[in-house]
Protein backbone atom coordinates (compact mmCIF):
# COMPACT_ATOMS: atom_id res chain seq x y z
CA UNK A 1 0.00 0.00 0.00
CA UNK A 2 2.70 2.02 0.57
CA UNK A 3 4.26 2.09 -2.96
CA UNK A 4 0.58 3.27 -4.23
CA UNK A 5 0.72 6.40 -1.71
CA UNK A 6 4.25 7.15 -3.08
CA UNK A 7 3.36 7.08 -6.70
CA UNK A 8 0.20 9.24 -6.48
CA UNK A 9 2.51 11.78 -3.88
CA UNK A 10 4.65 11.77 -6.80
CA UNK A 11 1.68 12.27 -9.27
CA UNK A 12 0.90 14.73 -7.05
CA UNK A 13 3.37 17.24 -8.18
CA UNK A 14 3.44 16.73 -11.62
CA UNK A 15 3.18 19.42 -14.14
CA UNK A 16 -0.14 18.01 -15.58
CA UNK A 17 -1.42 17.47 -11.62
CA UNK A 18 -0.93 21.18 -10.59
CA UNK A 19 -1.70 22.22 -14.24
CA UNK A 20 -5.38 21.01 -13.89
CA UNK A 21 -5.80 21.52 -10.50
CA UNK A 22 -4.82 24.93 -10.19
CA UNK A 23 -6.47 25.97 -13.21
CA UNK A 24 -10.68 27.16 -13.13
CA UNK A 25 -12.01 25.57 -16.23
CA UNK A 26 -9.77 22.48 -17.31
CA UNK A 27 -11.12 20.27 -14.35
CA UNK A 28 -14.82 21.06 -14.67
CA UNK A 29 -14.71 20.67 -18.68
CA UNK A 30 -13.05 17.07 -17.57
CA UNK A 31 -15.85 16.06 -15.36
CA UNK A 32 -18.38 17.16 -17.52
CA UNK A 33 -16.69 14.70 -20.29
CA UNK A 34 -16.63 11.90 -17.62
CA UNK A 35 -20.50 12.52 -16.86
CA UNK A 36 -21.95 12.92 -20.09
CA UNK A 37 -20.08 10.37 -21.59
CA UNK A 38 -21.93 7.83 -19.72
CA UNK A 39 -24.57 8.35 -21.91
CA UNK A 40 -22.97 6.96 -24.90
CA UNK A 41 -20.63 4.18 -22.93
CA UNK A 42 -23.63 3.17 -20.04
CA UNK A 43 -26.08 3.80 -22.27
CA UNK A 44 -25.50 1.71 -24.88
CA UNK A 45 -23.93 -0.76 -22.72
CA UNK A 46 -27.34 -0.81 -20.95
CA UNK A 47 -29.14 -1.44 -24.22
CA UNK A 48 -26.73 -4.79 -24.88
CA UNK A 49 -26.90 -5.56 -21.14
CA UNK A 50 -30.62 -5.80 -21.78
CA UNK A 51 -30.36 -7.43 -25.23
CA UNK A 52 -28.26 -10.13 -23.35
CA UNK A 53 -31.20 -10.65 -20.18
CA UNK A 54 -33.45 -10.92 -23.53
CA UNK A 55 -35.68 -7.95 -22.32
CA UNK A 56 -34.68 -5.35 -25.41
CA UNK A 57 -34.21 -6.01 -29.29
CA UNK A 58 -35.10 -9.26 -29.03
CA UNK A 59 -35.28 -9.78 -33.08
CA UNK A 60 -31.81 -8.44 -33.34
CA UNK A 61 -29.41 -11.30 -33.78
CA UNK A 62 -27.03 -10.57 -30.57
CA UNK A 63 -23.94 -11.05 -33.24
CA UNK A 64 -24.87 -7.75 -34.86
CA UNK A 65 -26.24 -5.70 -31.96
CA UNK A 66 -22.51 -6.54 -30.73
CA UNK A 67 -20.99 -5.61 -33.74
CA UNK A 68 -22.87 -2.39 -34.59
CA UNK A 69 -22.56 -0.86 -30.92
CA UNK A 70 -19.18 -2.02 -30.21
CA UNK A 71 -17.17 0.61 -31.77
CA UNK A 72 -19.71 3.64 -29.84
CA UNK A 73 -19.31 1.57 -26.73
CA UNK A 74 -15.75 1.42 -27.13
CA UNK A 75 -15.54 5.21 -28.20
CA UNK A 76 -17.22 5.71 -24.61
CA UNK A 77 -15.38 4.12 -22.60
CA UNK A 78 -12.04 5.11 -23.96
CA UNK A 79 -13.60 8.99 -23.43
CA UNK A 80 -14.66 7.56 -19.85
CA UNK A 81 -11.21 6.44 -19.25
CA UNK A 82 -9.32 9.28 -20.17
CA UNK A 83 -11.26 11.88 -18.22
CA UNK A 84 -10.77 9.41 -15.25
CA UNK A 85 -7.28 9.41 -15.55
CA UNK A 86 -7.13 13.12 -15.59
CA UNK A 87 -9.92 13.65 -12.67
CA UNK A 88 -7.63 11.06 -10.57
CA UNK A 89 -4.23 12.70 -11.51
CA UNK A 90 -5.60 16.26 -10.66
CA UNK A 91 -5.33 14.95 -6.73
CA UNK A 92 -4.46 11.75 -6.65
CA UNK A 93 -3.58 11.05 -2.70
CA UNK A 94 -7.60 12.41 -1.71
CA UNK A 95 -8.59 10.00 -4.13
CA UNK A 96 -6.48 7.41 -3.28
CA UNK A 97 -7.95 7.81 0.62
CA UNK A 98 -11.64 8.45 -0.65
CA UNK A 99 -13.31 5.21 0.38
CA UNK A 100 -16.01 5.54 -2.25
CA UNK A 101 -12.61 5.75 -4.83
CA UNK A 102 -11.87 2.44 -4.22
CA UNK A 103 -15.84 0.97 -4.08
CA UNK A 104 -15.75 2.29 -7.58
CA UNK A 105 -12.33 0.72 -8.71
CA UNK A 106 -13.35 -2.45 -7.18
CA UNK A 107 -16.57 -2.54 -9.03
CA UNK A 108 -14.66 -1.37 -11.64
CA UNK A 109 -12.61 -4.93 -12.19
CA UNK A 110 -15.33 -6.69 -11.10
CA UNK A 111 -17.23 -5.57 -14.26
CA UNK A 112 -14.63 -6.38 -16.38
CA UNK A 113 -14.42 -9.67 -14.87
CA UNK A 114 -17.63 -10.22 -15.89
CA UNK A 115 -16.85 -9.02 -19.31
CA UNK A 116 -14.13 -11.41 -19.94
CA UNK A 117 -16.37 -14.33 -18.51
CA UNK A 118 -18.70 -14.15 -20.97
CA UNK A 119 -16.16 -13.30 -23.79
CA UNK A 120 -14.03 -16.39 -22.86
CA UNK A 121 -17.60 -18.62 -22.11
CA UNK A 122 -21.33 -18.56 -23.86
CA UNK A 123 -19.80 -15.76 -26.41
CA UNK A 124 -18.11 -18.69 -27.60
CA UNK A 125 -21.44 -21.00 -28.42
CA UNK A 126 -23.13 -17.60 -29.58
CA UNK A 127 -23.41 -18.92 -33.08
CA UNK A 128 -26.12 -21.77 -31.48
CA UNK A 129 -28.13 -18.42 -29.31
CA UNK A 130 -27.68 -15.76 -31.76
CA UNK A 131 -31.46 -15.67 -32.54
CA UNK A 132 -32.75 -17.65 -29.86
CA UNK A 133 -36.01 -16.42 -28.18
CA UNK A 134 -34.67 -16.90 -25.23
CA UNK A 135 -31.15 -16.01 -24.47
CA UNK A 136 -29.07 -18.76 -22.28
CA UNK A 137 -28.85 -18.72 -18.45
CA UNK A 138 -25.47 -17.50 -18.47
CA UNK A 139 -25.68 -14.91 -20.90
CA UNK A 140 -28.95 -13.53 -18.92
CA UNK A 141 -26.28 -13.61 -15.85
CA UNK A 142 -23.54 -11.78 -18.08
CA UNK A 143 -26.04 -9.17 -18.68
CA UNK A 144 -27.01 -8.71 -15.37
CA UNK A 145 -24.37 -8.43 -13.21
CA UNK A 146 -23.03 -5.65 -15.88
CA UNK A 147 -26.06 -3.58 -15.04
CA UNK A 148 -25.62 -4.32 -11.31
CA UNK A 149 -21.84 -3.65 -11.07
CA UNK A 150 -21.83 -0.56 -13.53
CA UNK A 151 -24.33 0.65 -11.04
CA UNK A 152 -22.11 0.50 -8.12
CA UNK A 153 -19.33 2.29 -10.50
CA UNK A 154 -21.45 4.92 -11.19
CA UNK A 155 -23.36 5.45 -7.32
CA UNK A 156 -19.50 5.45 -5.93
CA UNK A 157 -17.89 7.28 -8.99
CA UNK A 158 -21.35 10.11 -7.45
CA UNK A 159 -20.30 9.26 -3.98
CA UNK A 160 -16.47 10.32 -4.19
CA UNK A 161 -17.14 13.84 -4.33
CA UNK A 162 -18.86 13.91 -1.05
CA UNK A 163 -16.59 13.62 2.59
CA UNK A 164 -18.58 11.78 4.59
CA UNK A 165 -15.51 9.46 5.92
CA UNK A 166 -11.89 10.76 7.41
CA UNK A 167 -9.60 9.58 4.42
CA UNK A 168 -7.83 6.77 4.61
CA UNK A 169 -4.43 8.21 3.71
CA UNK B 1 -42.79 32.27 -9.97
CA UNK B 2 -40.52 32.67 -6.47
CA UNK B 3 -43.21 31.81 -4.50
CA UNK B 4 -44.01 28.97 -6.25
CA UNK B 5 -39.80 27.76 -5.29
CA UNK B 6 -39.99 28.87 -2.50
CA UNK B 7 -43.25 26.74 -1.22
CA UNK B 8 -41.03 23.58 -3.18
CA UNK B 9 -38.20 23.96 -0.94
CA UNK B 10 -40.42 24.24 2.49
CA UNK B 11 -42.55 21.47 1.04
CA UNK B 12 -42.69 18.02 2.63
CA UNK B 13 -40.35 16.81 0.11
CA UNK B 14 -37.40 19.72 -0.16
CA UNK B 15 -37.86 19.24 3.70
CA UNK B 16 -37.02 15.59 4.02
CA UNK B 17 -34.45 16.04 1.23
CA UNK B 18 -32.57 18.41 3.50
CA UNK B 19 -33.13 16.58 6.67
CA UNK B 20 -31.06 13.87 5.41
CA UNK B 21 -27.17 13.21 4.88
CA UNK B 22 -27.53 10.67 2.15
CA UNK B 23 -30.87 11.52 0.14
CA UNK B 24 -29.19 14.51 -2.08
CA UNK B 25 -26.57 12.31 -3.06
CA UNK B 26 -28.39 8.91 -3.64
CA UNK B 27 -31.04 10.56 -5.79
CA UNK B 28 -28.44 12.42 -7.81
CA UNK B 29 -27.00 8.65 -8.49
CA UNK B 30 -30.38 7.76 -9.52
CA UNK B 31 -30.42 11.18 -11.15
CA UNK B 32 -26.94 9.68 -13.65
CA UNK B 33 -28.71 5.66 -13.85
CA UNK B 34 -31.51 7.22 -15.44
CA UNK B 35 -29.37 10.00 -17.11
CA UNK B 36 -27.84 6.75 -18.74
CA UNK B 37 -30.65 4.60 -19.79
CA UNK B 38 -32.10 8.15 -21.46
CA UNK B 39 -28.80 9.12 -23.44
CA UNK B 40 -28.79 5.34 -24.41
CA UNK B 41 -32.63 5.22 -25.98
CA UNK B 42 -31.47 8.69 -27.50
CA UNK B 43 -28.83 7.83 -28.83
CA UNK B 44 -29.53 4.24 -30.73
CA UNK B 45 -32.49 5.69 -32.54
CA UNK B 46 -30.79 9.24 -33.24
CA UNK B 47 -27.37 7.48 -34.65
CA UNK B 48 -29.45 5.31 -36.66
CA UNK B 49 -30.84 8.23 -38.19
CA UNK B 50 -27.53 9.23 -38.98
CA UNK B 51 -26.50 5.72 -40.60
CA UNK B 52 -24.67 4.56 -37.44
CA UNK B 53 -24.43 2.07 -35.25
CA UNK B 54 -27.08 -0.87 -35.45
CA UNK B 55 -27.26 0.55 -39.40
CA UNK B 56 -28.51 -3.39 -40.48
CA UNK B 57 -32.08 -2.34 -38.96
CA UNK B 58 -34.88 -0.13 -40.18
CA UNK B 59 -35.50 2.61 -38.10
CA UNK B 60 -38.70 1.90 -37.00
CA UNK B 61 -37.99 -1.28 -35.96
CA UNK B 62 -35.25 0.44 -33.60
CA UNK B 63 -37.19 3.16 -32.55
CA UNK B 64 -39.77 0.83 -31.33
CA UNK B 65 -37.82 -1.17 -29.26
CA UNK B 66 -36.17 1.82 -27.91
CA UNK B 67 -39.31 3.82 -26.68
CA UNK B 68 -39.99 1.71 -23.53
CA UNK B 69 -36.90 2.76 -22.49
CA UNK B 70 -36.83 6.19 -23.64
CA UNK B 71 -39.95 6.14 -21.32
CA UNK B 72 -38.56 4.98 -18.49
CA UNK B 73 -35.62 6.87 -18.91
CA UNK B 74 -37.15 10.42 -18.95
CA UNK B 75 -39.84 9.20 -15.82
CA UNK B 76 -36.55 7.89 -13.89
CA UNK B 77 -35.29 12.05 -14.83
CA UNK B 78 -38.05 13.52 -13.41
CA UNK B 79 -38.75 11.39 -10.30
CA UNK B 80 -35.39 12.00 -9.56
CA UNK B 81 -34.91 15.41 -10.30
CA UNK B 82 -37.80 16.87 -8.51
CA UNK B 83 -37.00 16.54 -4.83
CA UNK B 84 -33.50 17.37 -5.92
CA UNK B 85 -35.08 20.36 -7.60
CA UNK B 86 -37.02 20.91 -4.26
CA UNK B 87 -34.42 20.36 -1.85
CA UNK B 88 -32.77 23.77 -3.30
CA UNK B 89 -36.19 25.20 -4.58
CA UNK B 90 -35.48 28.56 -3.74
CA UNK B 91 -31.77 29.21 -2.37
CA UNK B 92 -30.35 27.71 -5.34
CA UNK B 93 -31.87 26.94 -8.37
CA UNK B 94 -34.37 30.09 -8.52
CA UNK B 95 -31.30 31.94 -9.50
CA UNK B 96 -29.42 29.55 -11.45
CA UNK B 97 -28.91 30.45 -15.11
CA UNK B 98 -27.56 27.00 -15.76
CA UNK B 99 -30.79 25.63 -14.17
CA UNK B 100 -33.02 27.55 -16.10
CA UNK B 101 -31.18 27.29 -19.23
CA UNK B 102 -31.84 23.90 -18.72
CA UNK B 103 -35.48 23.88 -18.27
CA UNK B 104 -35.72 25.67 -21.58
CA UNK B 105 -33.53 22.84 -23.63
CA UNK B 106 -35.69 20.16 -22.04
CA UNK B 107 -39.08 21.96 -23.00
CA UNK B 108 -37.71 22.37 -26.25
CA UNK B 109 -36.06 18.41 -26.85
CA UNK B 110 -39.63 16.92 -25.04
CA UNK B 111 -41.35 19.18 -27.85
CA UNK B 112 -39.05 18.11 -30.32
CA UNK B 113 -38.84 14.34 -29.38
CA UNK B 114 -42.35 13.75 -28.99
CA UNK B 115 -43.61 15.45 -32.06
CA UNK B 116 -41.41 15.98 -35.07
CA UNK B 117 -38.69 13.12 -34.08
CA UNK B 118 -40.98 9.92 -32.60
CA UNK B 119 -43.18 10.40 -35.70
CA UNK B 120 -40.82 10.67 -38.44
CA UNK B 121 -38.89 7.42 -36.42
CA UNK B 122 -41.96 5.32 -36.04
CA UNK B 123 -43.83 6.01 -39.82
CA UNK B 124 -44.42 3.15 -41.92
CA UNK B 125 -42.77 4.39 -44.56
CA UNK B 126 -40.08 6.83 -45.18
CA UNK B 127 -41.65 10.62 -46.04
CA UNK B 128 -38.51 12.48 -45.48
CA UNK B 129 -35.48 12.80 -47.23
CA UNK B 130 -32.00 11.57 -46.06
CA UNK B 131 -30.49 14.97 -45.74
CA UNK B 132 -34.07 15.63 -43.46
CA UNK B 133 -33.74 12.74 -41.28
CA UNK B 134 -30.45 13.55 -40.57
CA UNK B 135 -31.01 16.85 -39.69
CA UNK B 136 -33.90 16.26 -37.60
CA UNK B 137 -31.41 13.61 -35.60
CA UNK B 138 -29.09 15.83 -34.87
CA UNK B 139 -31.07 18.45 -33.48
CA UNK B 140 -32.06 15.91 -31.23
CA UNK B 141 -28.41 15.03 -30.09
CA UNK B 142 -28.01 19.03 -30.04
CA UNK B 143 -30.83 19.48 -27.70
CA UNK B 144 -30.87 16.88 -24.75
CA UNK B 145 -27.22 17.51 -25.16
CA UNK B 146 -27.69 21.12 -24.00
CA UNK B 147 -29.92 19.65 -21.40
CA UNK B 148 -26.87 17.43 -20.09
CA UNK B 149 -24.78 20.66 -20.40
CA UNK B 150 -26.58 22.56 -18.49
CA UNK B 151 -27.53 20.60 -15.89
CA UNK B 152 -24.44 19.60 -15.32
CA UNK B 153 -23.46 23.75 -15.33
CA UNK B 154 -26.00 24.00 -12.25
CA UNK B 155 -23.51 22.90 -10.09
CA UNK B 156 -20.70 25.37 -11.34
CA UNK B 157 -22.63 28.41 -11.77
Amino acid sequence: MGVILECCRFLEHTSISVGIRESTWTYPIIESVHVLSLTLFMGLLLLWDLRLLGITLRGFAVSRVWRRLFPWIATGAALMVVSGILLFWSDPVRFYGNIFFRIKFVGLVLALLNALAFHFGIERRLVDWDLAPVTPRAAKFAGGASIVLWALVIIAGRFVAYNWFKPLV
Amino acid sequence: MQLAFAWLEHSWLGTAVNNSQWAFAAIEAGHLLALAMLGGAVLLVDMRMLGLGLKDEPVRKLARAAQPWLIIGLVGMIVTGVPLLASLAESKYYANEAFRLKMYFLGAALLFTFTIRQRVALRDRPSTSVLQTRMIAVTSVLLWSGVGIMGRGIGFY
